[in-house]
């Protein structure tokens, strides 16, 4: 079987699949430099560990959604190293920066990796909608033929691709037997040298800061359209005052009050993922009415010290309330983004956060609308 | 480092110690560390930790788990809510990282 992989560079393919393949037929390997019979191959791709450095330029504009491409792998069976039919056989999702981060923590070894599809999303998210599961593991094994590559009878998983499969099912349905591998890909090395053996440690998810910073940018990308709109609207809307309207107000108010949004916004985005276990309160619309807070006392100094700029009592208070029911919603959304809320506990939090943001934010905006009549 | 909790007293995980075989399939997969295995039994140890992510639910063969699972995720809430769906998250449009 060693002579059919000739270890090239890169990932390129050894032969594109007919169309109209069956999958049953798709399990023999055919050797390299044979004309194959159309039912009688399976394509093996080659990686190796080493990041490149478009990988890592990749990775990077990924998490600031640079391009809006799918980041993406051709899902498959791949060879790192010099695999044997001995050789382990890691699963991984067809999302790049998954894939990538897997085999950059085999250096030095030989493996076989199986990239299942799943629409380009992390193993994480695809495990819960499915897409990482039993039926796409069970199918990507028969179209690559991996019966037929390796001798042994075991795939090693990542743990949090668990939601989505039934290790029961795949032995049932393959005779594979499922290991869950650690949460980390860092953790790897030390789980295979212990004879695929998870220590509790590897088996639990963390949410340290640097995992929650890394997060930022994806989470200003995401904010950023909504803000922008809200940006044109406090120009539109700040023309209005004395005299109906004034588009040299709009433009000089309209910065002012933008400048005040951004502040809030930098709580709201930056903040959270940076203080949240420091922030009192479980519920995350709670920690986010303290960011609001912090916002409305260094606003305080600020005011103190500049009189010249303070905008008025009315337009003050229509700010504070705007000002907490943003910084408090941005800090529920980042539920989204954290690794231990329960939907349950989310739904419980959102009945009375949402009814108390948007009151608080109509509100403000009400008072706003009316402080620019009223000076 | 302060221990990050979320609300207490919500989870909708439920397991029915009869059927367990003490595989320990569930604290393999288990990503906060709710379970245990006490006399070749599973216990939970840690009821409030749970996410309701589902793993442990899937991987027990004699059907012992039980729970409602889905997303932690405001905003897969709300879009659940506008479209009447069941909530998911923003995953599909390829950013990669949500909950
Ligand atoms: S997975 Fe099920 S059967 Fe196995 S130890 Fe856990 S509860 Fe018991
Ligand atoms: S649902 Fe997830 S978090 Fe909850 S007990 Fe099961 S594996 Fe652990």
């Amino acid at each position: 079987m060693r002579n059919q992989i000739t270890p090239r560079d890169g990932s390129e393919e050894f032969n594109q699949p007919a169309s109209g393949q069956s999958l049953n037929n798709a399990s023999v390997l055919f050797k390299f430099g044979e004309s194959p019979s159309p039912e009688k191959k399976s394509i093996i791709r080659v990686t190796s560990s080493k990041l490149k450095f478009t990988d890592r330029l990749g990775s990077w504009k990924a998490r600031w959604n640079i391009g809006r491409m799918r980041y993406t792998v051709e899902p498959g069976l791949y060879s790192l190293g010099d695999p044997t039919e001995k050789s382990h056989v890691f699963v991984s999702a067809n999302y790049k920066m998954s894939f990538d981060r897997l085999r950059s923590q085999l250096k030095g070894r030989d493996g076989w990796i199986l990239v299942l599809d799943t629409k380009g999303i992390n193993v994480w998210c695809a495990a819960g909608k499915g897409t990482f599961g039993t039926f796409e593991i069970v199918n990507r094994m028969r179209i690559v033929g991996l019966h037929d590559i390796v001798s042994h009878r075991k795939l090693i998983l990542p743990q949090l691709g668990a939601p989505g499969v039934s290790a029961h099912e795949v032995k049932r349905a393959t005779g594979f037997t499922v290991i869950y591998g650690p949460v980390r890909a860092e953790d790897l090395p030390e789980f295979i040298d212990n004879r695929l053996k998870a220590t509790s440690e590897m088996r639990q998810v963390k949410f340290e800061f640097v995992d929650r910073i890394v997060l930022i940018p994806t989470e200003i990308v995401l904010v950023g359209k909504w803000a922008l709109l809200a940006i044109l609207a406090f120009f539109l809307l700040s023309g209005l005052g004395e005299g109906i309207y004034s588009i040299d107000r709009a433009l000089s108010d309209g910065l002012f009050n933008n400048l005040i949004l951004l502040y809030v916004l930098f709580f709201g985005v930056i903040l959270t993922p940076a203080l949240l276990p420091y922030l009192f309160g479980r519920a995350f619309w709670v920690k986010g009415v303290w960011l609001g807070i912090f916002c409305v006392i260094e606003a305080g100094f600020f005011f103190k010290t500049h009189p010249d700029l303070f905008p008025g009592w009315l337009s003050s208070i229509a700010w504070i309330l705007m000002g907490v029911a943003t910084t408090s919603f941005l800090a529920m959304n980042f539920t989204g983004s954290s690794t231990y809320t329960s939907m349950s506990g989310v739904v419980k939090e959102m009945k009375i956060a949402l009814p108390v943001q948007l009151s608080a934010a109509i509100a403000g905006l009400c008072l706003w609308v009316v402080s620019r009549f009223i000076h | 480092m302060l221990a990050l909790q979320y609300i207490p007293n919500v989870t909708t995980l439920g397991y029915d110690p009869t059927k367990c075989n003490g595989c320990r399939k569930c604290i393999d997969v288990c990503p906060h560390e709710v379970f245990a295995l006490v006399n070749k039994r599973a216990v939970i140890k840690n009821l409030d930790a749970c996410m309701e992510c589902g793993a442990c639910v899937g991987n027990c063969e004699p059907l012992a788990l039980s729970v409602v699972s889905g997303v932690g995720c405001a905003y897969g809430v709300i879009m659940g809510l506008l479209k009447g769906t069941e909530p998911t998250c923003g995953c599909d449009e390829g950013s990669g990282s949500c909950c």
